[in-house]
């Protein structure tokens, strides 16, 4: 079972590679999210270290949002999803290897990227290192969670302001633990708790949100 | 043949005892609101005496609290009708939960409406970013997120399954929102507001806000019964005219 | 009581008739709406089941 599975991983990450320039998309949103907040409030270093957090982690939020879009959509259209949720293999498990190789495509670059924009907004490498932390932690969470508002939106035209619209209610406590962990590093906190319920979170939404996908999908395919 | 009428009605079996019960319920309940109300705001406004404090600022709990606390109620009522619908498939759990949305809309945007005119005067700002505002606003979106998705799919059951879904979701989540929203609001501010400290209730202010909680539970009933006619109809008026192109 | 020093409530008139006066508004909006929209759906219905009875040369049965 384990290697249909890998085939599963490898099928996406190839396609993935394949079609490149969704991945710069969803890239260059981050890229220009974020530096778009200096432009729009001020070049003051300070205020920058303080938004620095809240700027960096809403535009890696709105990036995971746009990348949703193609998790389902193609798939969806050349019959290829059916064919998976038939796989002698549990749905649940053929999509949570789906949604890590969607991640490792789509959240670890902006991940491996969060330590530029840091250094953009004036970070300390403890805060830098602190935030890519919580974006590596926090963002898997993002997808998991995220999945669910594209399985229920799968296959409607011009879905993207109601998946965004379904999921910000999700991401607020995932926003708010990521944020918080950063800016109370800035002010000398102990940062132990928010990364215990980061981690916690991610633990739950591991285990309960393939399978609230599943469920998704299996109406919206009925 | 004389199937035309029958197939709709057996196919919506319990909306037909449903239908008339509501014709009875309606009138009662509406009137009830109205009655309930008027003694309510009678109490509230020339009963209850003037707050040293906030002066006669206060008086707006009278509509505010009994919105805020339909805005719950209703959402979480929502949520069991989802849960029915979705498990033992009852179309009239999927019509009542359906009809509940916009009314605990309606009541989450009165909430929010007067929590922030009240919190002009008694706070000197319209909106601060506390846990009860900051809350309340996140379930006006899942409101708006429920009712979204249940239009946007055209396929009625498949509209009625995927938000169904989403409510139970959202339901789940009401607490982590509420829980994580107080915690970042103890990180980020020093003092929180809180409402009801300072104004000691007596009992005109207390009967009057029972009796407006009331009012508005037995205006949400006529409204949302209503309601739930309409969609029976509406539906019942698909499955004739689908009926009848098949039968061609 | 004076009517305009009720409706003045002590400086805070615009805050509390602002908020019952929207509330008010909206839940007779609503009110209106769902009944318009029940009685509309109840006269597309008979019409059409109407219709549909003479196109079948049945009577209404029922």
């Amino acid at each position: 079972m384990h290697k249909m599975l890998w085939a599963l991983f490898n099928r996406d990450m190839t396609l993935f590679m394949q079609r490149k320039q969704d991945v710069v998309t969803v890239l260059g949103f981050f890229l220009i999210a974020v530096a778009l907040f200096p432009l729009g409030i001020s070049s003051d270093p300070d205020l920058l270290r303080t938004i620095a957090p809240g700027a960096i982690w809403i535009a890696a939020l709105f990036s995971t949002v746009l990348a949703l879009d193609r998790l389902f959509s193609e798939d969806l259209d050349d019959g290829t999803l059916e064919q998976q949720m038939l796989m002698p293999v549990p749905i649940s498990l053929m999509l949570l290897v789906r949604l890590v190789a969607h991640w490792v495509i789509t959240s670890l670059p902006i991940v491996l990227l969060a330590p530029l924009m840091g250094l953009q907004f004036g970070l300390a490498f403890n805060e830098i290192a602190i935030l890519t932390l919580s974006l590596l932690i926090g963002t898997p969470i993002l997808v998991l969670l995220g999945a669910i508002g594209a399985a229920l939106t799968v296959g409607l035209k011009s879905s993207g302001g109601l998946v965004t619209l379904l999921l910000l209610p999700l991401y607020v406590p995932v926003l708010i633990l990521g944020t918080s962990a950063v800016s109370s590093t800035m002010n000398g906190v102990d940062v132990t708790a928010h990364f215990s319920l980061l981690g916690a979170a991610l633990i739950v939404s591991l285990v309960l949100s393939p399978f609230a996908v599943a469920t998704a999908l299996k109406i919206t395919l009925d | 043949m004389s199937g035309i009428r029958r197939i709709p009605w057996m196919k919506y079996a319990s909306a037909s005892n449903f239908y008339p019960l509501a014709n009875l319920l309606v009138p009662i309940f509406m009137s009830l609101a109205l009655v309930l109300a008027a003694i309510g705001l009678h109490l509230g406004f020339f009963v209850a005496p003037i707050d040293y404090q906030q002066g006669n600022s206060y008086r707006i709990m009278f509509i505010h609290v009994p919105a805020a606390w339909m805005s719950m109620f209703i959402y979480l009522l929502l949520a069991m009708y989802a849960v029915i619908s979705l498990v033992w498939r009852v179309k009239m759990a999927d019509i009542m939960a359906y009809s509940l949305a916009p009314t605990g809309a309606m009541f989450t945007f009165i909430a929010l409406l007067t929590g922030a005119l009240w919190g002009r005067p008694t706070w000197g700002t319209y909106w601060i970013w506390d846990a009860r505002l900051t809350s309340e606003l996140l379930l006006l979106f899942l409101y708006l997120g429920y009712m979204g998705l249940y239009s946007a799919i055209p396929d009625r059951q498949r509209a009625s399954r995927a938000a169904s879904f989403l409510a139970i979701v959202g339901a789940v989540n009401v607490p982590i929102i509420y829980f994580s929203v107080i915690w970042w609001n103890t990180l980020h501010q020093g003092s929180s507001f809180s409402v009801s400290s300072g104004a000691s209730m007596t009992d005109a202010m207390l009967y009057s806000l029972l009796l407006m909680v009331f009012a508005c539970w037995a205006y949400t009933i006529a409204v949302v019964l209503r309601r739930a006619q309409a969609i029976i109809l509406e539906r019942k008026k698909v499955a004739l005219w689908a009926s009848q192109i098949s039968k061609k | 009581m004076d009517i305009a020093e009720f409706l003045h409530m002590g400086g805070h008139g615009f805050y509390i008739w602002g908020s019952y006066g929207t509330a008010l508004f909206l839940m007779i909006v609503e009110g209106v709406w769902v009944f318009k929209r029940r009685n509309k759906a109840k006269k597309e219905l008979e019409r059409m089941e109407a219709d549909f009875a003479r196109v079948d040369g049945q009577g209404m049965n029922g």
